[in-house]
Formats: C-alpha cells, structure tokens, sequence
C-alpha cells in the first residue's frame, strides 16, 4: 500500500459512512411522515450535524483535526451551490456549516460528503464530538509527534461508540504535539499534550475537565506520561467514571468539568485510575503494528529539497512592504528547510470571520494542488492553512490569494477576530456577533497600525455558550440580553494555550456596541503608549493590571 | 400490556424481576431490576445466581444503563439475560445490543423486527464492546499479518 | 435572546418541517412564509387560544411558539430582535459584499 500524508479511508470507513446515511435517510423518511416526534428526532439529526436555527436547517459538517484534502474542499464547494446558498462557514472547531439546508435534502447532502469520504457524525449532541488538533500539525518545527495520529485513533474508538452516545452532555477532544499548544487543550474535556518522558518514550499529558460555556475552566492535568498504547484504556476510562456519575438534573452542570470540580482531582484520578486499571491491556491496548499502520498514513508528502532561503523572496520583501507585511503575520516557519506553512485569512475587511464562498473554496484547492500538496487545514481561528509551501512559491500564492481576499496581513493580530454565527443565524444567541467582527475590523483597517500592534486575540461570542470562545481571547467580547437590547460584556486577559492559559477577567458593566469598539480602541492607544519592548497586548495587561483599563473605558476606577 | 423481544436470545425469561431493594432483602430471587444509579457491583455474589437483569432507561437519552450493561457483561462475566426497559427506542438498538442487553421491553408488536434490523444495521465497529465483533482496527491487522505471511510463503515456494 | 417579550398583540410562528423556513400561523388556520398574512391576537386572552390552534396544525411545523409584536403605522413588528431577525433575514451583507481593502 502506498503511503500517503493524510489519513484516506478503506473499505471499512466507507461502509459505516454508507451504512449511517442509510440510517439518517430512514430516520428523515420516519420524521417527515410523522412516525417520530421532533422530540424523538431532535437527537437523532444532532448526531448527524443537523440543527434547525433561524432561518433554516444548519449541517455542521465534521472535518477531522481540520485537515482536508484539495478534492474534498472542491465537493464542500459543490455542495454550497447544490444545497446551500452559494457559501459556507468554518467554525472555531475545524468544522464547517452550511447554513441554508432543508431537511428534504440532508440525506443527498451526506451522501455527497460520504462520495469523498466526509460525513458529520457526531457535530452535535451529547457524544463524543469531533475530535480536534493542531492545524499546524506535521509541518510545524517543535513537533514532538503528528498528534493527527492520535486524533484519527480517537476518531475511530469514538465514532457510534455504543456505550458514550448519551452522555450527560457534549464531550470534546483535542489533541497537540507541540511544546507551542494551538489546540487549546487546557480548555477541553480532555486535552492530549504528546511529549517524551525521559527516556525518550512519547506518551500524553492527560488533562481532564476544562471547557468554556456558562462555567469556564482550566482542565487538571490526571497524569503527567500516559504511555501511548494505553490511551483509548485510559479514554475509556474515563468516559466511563463520566457517564456513570457525570450530572444529568442540570443541563448547565453536565459537562465533565463541573464533576471534576465538584468531586475533585484526586477523586477523579482515583475513580478513573480503578476504571482504567481494570481495562488496561484490554481489547483496547494498541499494539505498535495498529499505531504504525495509522502513523504511516500521516507520512509527510514527497517535498523536493530546497535551499533553506528563497533569493526571489528575499528580494520581494526588501521592495515590497504589502508583501513583507504578509510574510510577517501570515506565513510560518516550517519544519523543512525550503518550505513554509501559509495562513490564509477568512477575515476580509467587512466580511463575517471565517466565511468563504463555494468560488473561494474552489480556487483555495486549485492553490492547495498547485502549492501545498493538495492539502489545506482549517484552524479554530477560522483561517484556511496550506501546509507544504515551497518557499519559492510564495509571491505566486500571495498573488493568487490576494485576488480571493485571503491575503489580508492579520493572522494572530486584531483584524484576525475570531466570532461564531451569533443571532443573525443561532437560535441560542442572545446578541448578534458578525457585525460587530466586521465594524471592528474595519477600525483596524490599516496594515501598518496593525503591524504595530502585533499579537492580539479577539474573540466574540453571541451567548454564555461560547463558541467563539471569548474566554480565552487577550481581549474577549461576549454578548448579551438586556431586555432585548444587545450589549457586550469585555473581558481581558484570557489565553488558550497551555503553559499560560488563562481564563479572561471581566472589565466591567456591558456595552453598547459603538461604544465596544471605542473601549477597544482606548484600550489598544494604551497598550501603545504603556508597552516596555516586546510586550504583548496581553503582556501589559497582566502587568499592569485591570485597573487602568477600567479607568480608560468607564472613566473611574471600578 | 408489555411485550418483551428478543435479541440472541431464544426465549425472553418469563420471570418478574424484583425491585433493587427488595432483591436485597432476598438475593436467592433470580430477577432483579437494578436503578441506573446504583452500582452493579450491590449486586454482589447473588450475581452467579441472576438469571435475568432488568436495566432502565427512564428516557432514551440517559445514558447511564450503557454502561452498567458493559460492566455486568464484560467486568462481571454475567451470562444472564440483559432486558432494557424503560423509554427504549429503535435508534438506541444498535448501541444496546453492542453493550450486551438482549432482550427489549416495548409493547410494541413490530419491535421485534426492529431488533432483528439492528443487530445488521452496522457491518463495521470501531471499538471492541460486549457482542465480540471484531473492530477495524483489528480486521486491519489481521489483513495485514496474513499477507505479510501468504508473501514469506510464496517466497519461500 | 428571548424569544417573547412583554407586548399586547401577539402572533405565532414556526419553522417549517420539510425545510426550517419561518412561518407564521395565519387567520384561515394554516401556515404561510410571508409574514404580512400572520393572524395577530390583540388582547392575552385571544393569545392564549391562538397558540393551542396553532399547535392543532402544526403536523409539518416544529414547535410553533408566541412572538409579541407591536403595531408601527397599524403593521405588526417584532418587538425582539430575535424575531426581527426571523422576519426580516441577516443584518449584514453576506460574504465579500460587504469587505473592503486593507489600506
């Protein structure tokens, strides 16, 4: 069998996606006939992606650790124009939903996705959702291991995992293999940090019992080296301590991170270390042969070698400060010498964070087969990666997606706002969030301020549900209700990574939304004029503290 | 009224099971409906005796009997008949059967055919459960052991 | 975002089974997209039987509720934004119809 760099499915996989269509196909016939409730269906279509919103059915569409490849970008693309409205959204969980769908054509809809070996199991309910990873992943230079590896085991051992489909709620998975954590995984219901014990084993940091949502947290670490071929023992585990005494009488207390809160650390490692002894060397330990088998689909692709510098590059930068610009905000080292790892930004001026029309998706795969090995990611900040650029293709690529939009210079900066749907499209939101995504970066419009500013993290949410995972932006917005007048509440301070994470401080009361952007605003001219050399926005802040921030945007000290 | 349908097994147990509590007072019964709260290990020595296990689903999306099912099955060796009662629905079947129940309290008289639909519903598992069907994973490896053996024979012809 | 807020006249609504399109309950008993042929109840007590009617219809509707509304010029109007939002589509232009150029 040839190796190939991502994972491609077999005889198997294609069966259980076929096999599952049929199912749902059935399912949809038994609902539109009358013969289930919508309280009996309701399960049955969120664990096949569908949600009913506003205006429409949404399908949240399952990308795998955000790695797709060129042919599967293209039948998204298809599928936008077939079924949808011509466009599609990535959301802050490598996922992407389609936002106009009728319930008639969910069933066609999942078996185009199954013709190229994508489905949307598992995006919603109370299971074991998709699991997520580094979208830097293979190509980045710290990597201790291809945490895509691990991702696609845990995929398999939890898709239609007979015992953990009714969980008390919803339970994600990350995965990262670099000290450089871009996976969140502090913020998870487990988080996976692949790194080497001392004698050079790779094994996992086990965290367990972080999450956002109404209740945020930052996960406890339940052991320090997990070997590896104990991992889906240990998962097993501890899904099994969670559906047995996870709470069920309060929606808002279900997920893990409130039992290992309310029980404790050492209660938790205890209870799943009893559960995880008696599994152990089960049915599920993984032999070295099953790992490598996977391992061996994540090779990396074939790359000519290359001079470690690009002649051409280096001169475009010195007389081209648009492109320099791009270079420095949205291209990253990677692992080979010769080759680069290339964001580009769903985040156009004006335009809803994350979105791309069924052209751009088509235009992005036709860059991804000429520049990138025909593969692209989807990171959680809504950006599109391609992830084997050789160095000397990069004027070309920023050219080509200059025209499409995505070349603006804001990866990791303020115009990279992070933002989910909010009340435009969510039937759970309480405050719309794209518009102020959009207003927002239109302030900070201009390149070179941008540059100036440097790294920082915005991130809104449109409800306490957070998907735009507001908690952990250097500057978090979420919105709210107050007697139906959308506000917005700051925070400050919040981090996703692990080593620093950190769940962002509250500033003060809700704004309105023109005055949001001029706290921002005030709060950024701060940041400039107090920063000492090197400082982060979030840097300053934990320095200084929220004192001089509140006096910038209430005018008093709070 | 109350039918209960059969998975693998020939003939559901005509037997009344008793309420956790009151099997307590009398471990010898060979019925036991256990609460999908309580432990499976009350249950005890009184298990080797068990002929019939009742687990409840007071709604079909609590998900704690699952896991009391693979306990019983896979921890505790009990080879007894599993009857799932309670809010017990068709699209559960799949997962129920994995986790070892195999018979289904529903008076519903077409229930039966569902059941026998379930069980073929998925050619393929991703994870070894309590029905012994071999995941992919493991089909995978087998494969490929054995043409990796039918190639040093054919070399070594 | 509450779905209702404090209002006299109210109609009802839903998303339509086959599709999720938003309807709302009309004065011959049946559903329409067009929000201009939406039954309004004027007073609570004509509310309150509105809703049971309309649940009696609602074979290929998903979970018809109460939406209060006020009168602008003798038209009903959302009183939520929520609802506005149902009636009226998204608020922002979709796509790069709406983005400019970095300067």
């Amino acid at each position: 069998m040839p190796d190939s760099y991502f994972y491609r499915y077999d005889a198997h996989d294609r069966a259980l996606v076929a096999e599952r269509v049929a199912q749902f196909r059935d399912q949809v016939a038994r609902r539109l006939s009358g013969d289930l409730t919508e309280e009996q269906f309701k399960p049955l279509r969120l664990t096949n992606g569908l949600y009913l919103q506003l205006h429409a059915y949404m399908l949240r569409v399952a990308i795998p650790y955000g790695t797709l490849t060129s042919g599967q970008l293209r039948a998204l693309a298809g599928i936008a124009r077939r079924f949808d409205r011509g466009y599609g959204h990535f959301t802050t969980r490598q996922n992407l939903q389609f936002n106009w769908i009728r319930l008639e054509d969910a069933p066609d809809i999942l078996e185009a996705l199954a013709a190229v070996d994508m489905h949307a199991m598992q995006t919603s309910g109370n299971c074991i959702r998709n699991v997520t990873a580094d979208h830097f992943a293979g190509a980045a230079g710290d990597e201790v291991e291809d945490p895509r590896i691990w991702a696609e085991i845990v995929r398999q051992w939890s898709t239609l995992h007979p015992e953990f489909s009714f969980l008390p709620r919803k339970f994600k998975i990350a995965v990262t293999g670099s000290p450089r954590d871009r996976a969140a995984v502090r913020v998870h219901d487990i988080g996976l940090r692949l790194h080497r014990d001392p004698a050079g084993a790779v094994g996992f940091e086990v965290i367990v019992g972080g999450g956002l949502g109404r209740t945020p947290m930052i996960g406890k670490t339940l052991r320090d080296f997990l070997p590896r071929e104990d991992l889906l023992a240990y998962l097993e585990a501890t899904l099994r301590v969670y559906n047995r005494y996870g709470r069920r009488d309060n929606l808002y207390k279900a997920r893990i991170k409130i039992l290992v809160h309310e029980i404790g650390a050492e209660r938790m490692r205890g209870e799943v270390d009893a559960e995880f002894h008696a599994l152990r060397g089960t049915a599920l330990r993984l032999p070295d042969e099953v790992i490598d088998a996977i391992a061996r689909q994540f090779a990396a692709p074939a790359l000519a070698a290359r001079p470690a510098r690009s002649e051409d590059v280096e001169r475009l930068r010195a007389r081209d400060r648009a492109f320099a610009r791009w270079l420095a905000a949205n291209v990253t080292p990677h692992r080979v010498p010769g080759y680069a790892i290339v964001t580009a930004a769903l985040k156009q001026l004006g335009a809803p964070p994350g979105d791309a029309s069924a052209t751009q998706m088509d235009a992005v795969a036709d860059l991804a087969d000429r520049h990138s090995s025909g593969e692209v990611r989807v990171s959680h900040e809504q950006n599109l990666i391609l992830p084997w650029v050789p160095l000397d293709d990069l004027q070309a690529l920023w050219r080509a997606l200059d025209a499409l939009g995505f070349a603006d210079p804001v990866a990791g900066r303020i115009g990279d706002i992070v933002a989910c749907p909010g009340l435009d499209y969510c039937a759970l939101a309480n405050a719309r969030s794209i518009p102020l995504a959009q207003r927002l970066s239109l302030r900070f419009g201009d390149a070179a301020r941008q540059q100036e500013i440097g790294e920082l993290k915005v991130r809104i949410s449109g409800c306490i549900n957070a998907c735009g995972h507001h908690h952990v932006g250097h500057i978090g917005i979420l919105g709210v209700d107050r007697n139906g007048t959308e506000l917005y509440q700051i925070s400050l301070g919040g981090d996703p990574e692990a080593g620093s994470t950190a769940i962002g401080e509250i500033l003060g009361p809700a704004l309105t939304e023109e005055r949001t952007i001029e706290a921002i605003e005030a709060m950024v001219d701060l940041y400039l004029a107090t920063r000492v050399a090197g400082e982060r926005f979030v840097d300053t802040y934990r320095r200084l503290g929220a004192d001089p921030y509140k006096e910038k945007v209430y005018g008093h000290r709070a | 009224m109350v039918t209960v349908h059969s998975g693998s097994r020939a003939v559901p147990s005509a037997l009344s099971p008793l309420p956790l509590d009151a099997w307590l007072l009398d471990p010898t019964a060979a019925a036991v409906s256990l609460p999908n709260t309580a432990s499976p290990d009350l249950l005890g020595d009184g298990l080797a005796r068990l002929e019939l296990i009742a687990l409840h689903f007071p709604k079909f999306n609590d998900g704690r009997a699952y896991s009391q099912a693979r306990l019983l099955r896979g921890r505790m060796g009990y080879r007894g008949e599993l009857r799932a009662t309670g809010d017990v629905l068709r699209d559960q079947l799949p997962f129920m059967l994995r986790c070892g129940f195999d018979s289904f309290e529903k008076a519903d008289p077409p229930f039966g055919e569902a059941v026998r639909a379930a069980a073929t519903l998925f050619s393929v598992v991703y994870q070894p459960a309590e029905d012994n069907r071999v995941p992919a994973a493991e089909l995978r490896r087998l494969a490929t052991a054995g043409a990796m053996a039918a190639a040093a024979a054919v070399s070594l012809g | 975002m509450a779905k209702n807020l404090r209002g006299t006249h109210q109609i009802v609504t839903a998303n339509r089974l086959s599709d999720g399109v938003v309807v709302f309950f009309t004065r011959s008993g049946d559903w329409s997209p067009d929000f201009n042929d939406a039954v309004v109840a004027d007073d609570p007590a004509a509310a309150e039987t509105l809703l049971p009617r309309a649940r009696g219809a609602a074979t290929a509707t998903v979970e018809p509720y109460l939406v209060a509304v006020e009168l602008v010029d003798g038209a009903p109007v959302p009183v939520s934004m929520r609802e506005r939002i149902r009636v009226g589509g998204l608020t922002f232009p979709v796509l790069a119809a709406g983005a400019s150029r970095y300067a």
